[in-house]
């Protein structure tokens, strides 16, 4: 059986300040939730702009604030973004101008619209849908050229798992990270709870004594802050559910979970959203909850995310394509519109881990270059930020 | 030609992972033959998604699984044993 071959270079947009997109989208940020839904509308019917939904930007408190707006500059400085138009309100906590700024340090170019400015909202949206096309007009001329795959960021994440993931789905994106990895490219495990009970074998593969304490230290934050809250994460684990499945012990769970990131050093342990600088396979803190740990990755940089499913899932990325690969090949058939690889074919015996890892990595290579994911055709423009602190 | 039945994930491991349901006497051979060569004689049912034993496993040795150790032996385990919760304790949980 001849091998595949290992692509060396994609075709990608370059960036003023030396990052590559995988897309080349105007994105419609708006600051606050007030002016989230005018920010959709300004944006609808028009081909090549994409609106987040931002439930946040108001009645934030010290560090859940800069964690929100970390995220929400993020998203406007990911590489995949062509130029930005920020719509705020008026009188939120995140200042729009501010916002502006911070994403212009890239070298995009970003318009901001206030409609307290612009007389209410009907006003905004005819202003802003101007904008916008001349936005557009002016990215749609960018051009794709031939670029190493070490400019990748690839985020990993998991959801939906089932008994499988940790056979078939999690060990070959592994595979598929490892590749990158190799290739020199930076990858992203994500998903803090799901490191519980495995924790001591990532932090043994941190590059240093520094990096492998603070692996330790955001597990042990998590165990806490359920602890706070009456809860024993490690004590329930594994599940009746993961046990009648076959998994025996919570360092067997967590270690399925977090094959996914492959086998790499761990080179450094980043916060929520970010800036994901060093190369290699590096730690993001996110949350279990999907949408929010891929937003916190895109904003920290991922310009593709990696996803394994058990159950199949719809979840994407406003800005991001997002390649699902089901763990068995039931998923896959029923949720075929969802889910891009089916890495079933190792359970039953028809392909290795190794194989499907290569196919994994092939996919994610013509995805860079510009095919459209299952997320992306659907639609998804799925965007949510991982609060710490409650609104005041 | 034997059934491929089940599936290592790395050349250290000491446990398979049968992808369909395995009964006890069948003799069982390796999808991933890169990790594991020899064919196996099975002493229990293996349901889907359940681990047996490739060699012999002593008490208190390491049940090996994706390179690491997963938790502890807390009995002797014969080659082609079924390996779950009723002779395998967390390493984790009793360390602290």
């Amino acid at each position: 059986m001849g091998r595949m071959r290992i692509e060396e270079e994609f075709m990608g947009y370059p960036r003023a300040d030396g990052t590559v997109g995988v897309r080349n989208h105007v994105l419609v940020l708006p600051s606050v939730i007030c002016s989230s839904h005018t920010s959709r509308r300004i944006a609808q019917g028009i081909k090549g702009a994409v609106a987040l939904y931002n439930e946040h930007g108001c009645g934030h408190i010290g560090k859940d604030y800069h964690r929100t707006l970390r995220t929400m500059i993020g998203m406007g400085t990911n590489p995949n973004v062509h130029s930005v138009l920020v719509v705020g309100l008026g009188c939120e906590q995140v200042i729009p101008y501010e916002l502006a700024d911070e994403i212009r340090k890239t070298g995009k170019r970003v318009e901001v619209l206030v409609m307290q400015d612009e007389h209410g909202v009907r006003n905004t949206i005819k202003k802003g849908r101007q904008v916008l096309r001349s936005l557009v007009e002016e990215a749609s001329k960018s051009e794709r050229i031939p670029i190493s795959v070490d400019r990748l960021i690839i985020g990993t994440e998991c959801g939906g798992s089932d008994a499988m993931s940790g056979v078939s789905a999690n060990p070959a994106m592994g595979k598929a990270v490892d590749l990158i990895v190799g290739k020199g490219g930076r990858a992203i495990l994500s998903e803090t709870p799901e490191f519980i009970g495995a924790e001591h074998v990532l932090a043994r593969r941190g590059a240093d004594v520094e990096v492998g304490s603070e692996t330790l230290r955001i597990v042990k934050a998590v165990e806490d802050l359920a602890k706070s809250a009456g809860e024993d994460i490690r004590g329930a684990q594994p599940s009746p559910g993961n046990m009648s499945g076959g998994l025996t012990t919570i360092e067997e769970k967590s270690l399925g979970c977090i094959h996914k990131g492959g086998t790499s050093a761990v080179n450094h342990v980043y916060d929520y959203a970010e800036s994901v600088r060093c190369a290699g396979l590096s730690i993001m803190d996110t949350t279990g909850d999907d949408i929010r740990s891929i937003s916190g990755m895109v904003a920290g940089g991922a310009q593709i995310i990696l996803f394994s499913t058990g159950r199949g899932t719809p979840a994407g990325c406003a800005i991001a394509p997002v390649i699902k690969i089901s763990s068995n090949t039931r998923a896959y058939l029923n949720m075929k519109d969802c889910i891009d690889i089916n890495a079933g074919t190792i359970i039953e015996g028809a392909e290795t881990t190794g194989m499907v890892g290569e196919r994994i990595y092939g996919l994610l290579v013509k995805v860079a270059s510009g095919r459209r994911t299952k997320a992306e055709i659907l639609g998804q423009n799925d965007f949510a930020i991982d609060r710490i602190l409650p609104t005041i | 030609m034997l059934d491929k039945a089940y599936i290592v994930h790395n050349i250290e491991d000491n446990v398979g992972i049968a992808i369909k349901d395995l009964n006890a006497d069948q003799l069982v051979s390796c999808a991933s033959a890169q990790f594991h060569e020899k064919t196996i004689r099975l002493k229990n049912d293996i349901p889907f998604g359940h681990k047996f034993a490739l060699s012999p496993i002593v008490l208190d040795g390491k049940i090996i699984r994706y390179g690491e150790c997963i938790g502890l032996a807390t009995a002797n385990i014969a080659a082609g044993e079924h390996v779950h919760v009723h002779n395998v304790k967390s390493a984790r949980c009793h360390e602290e």
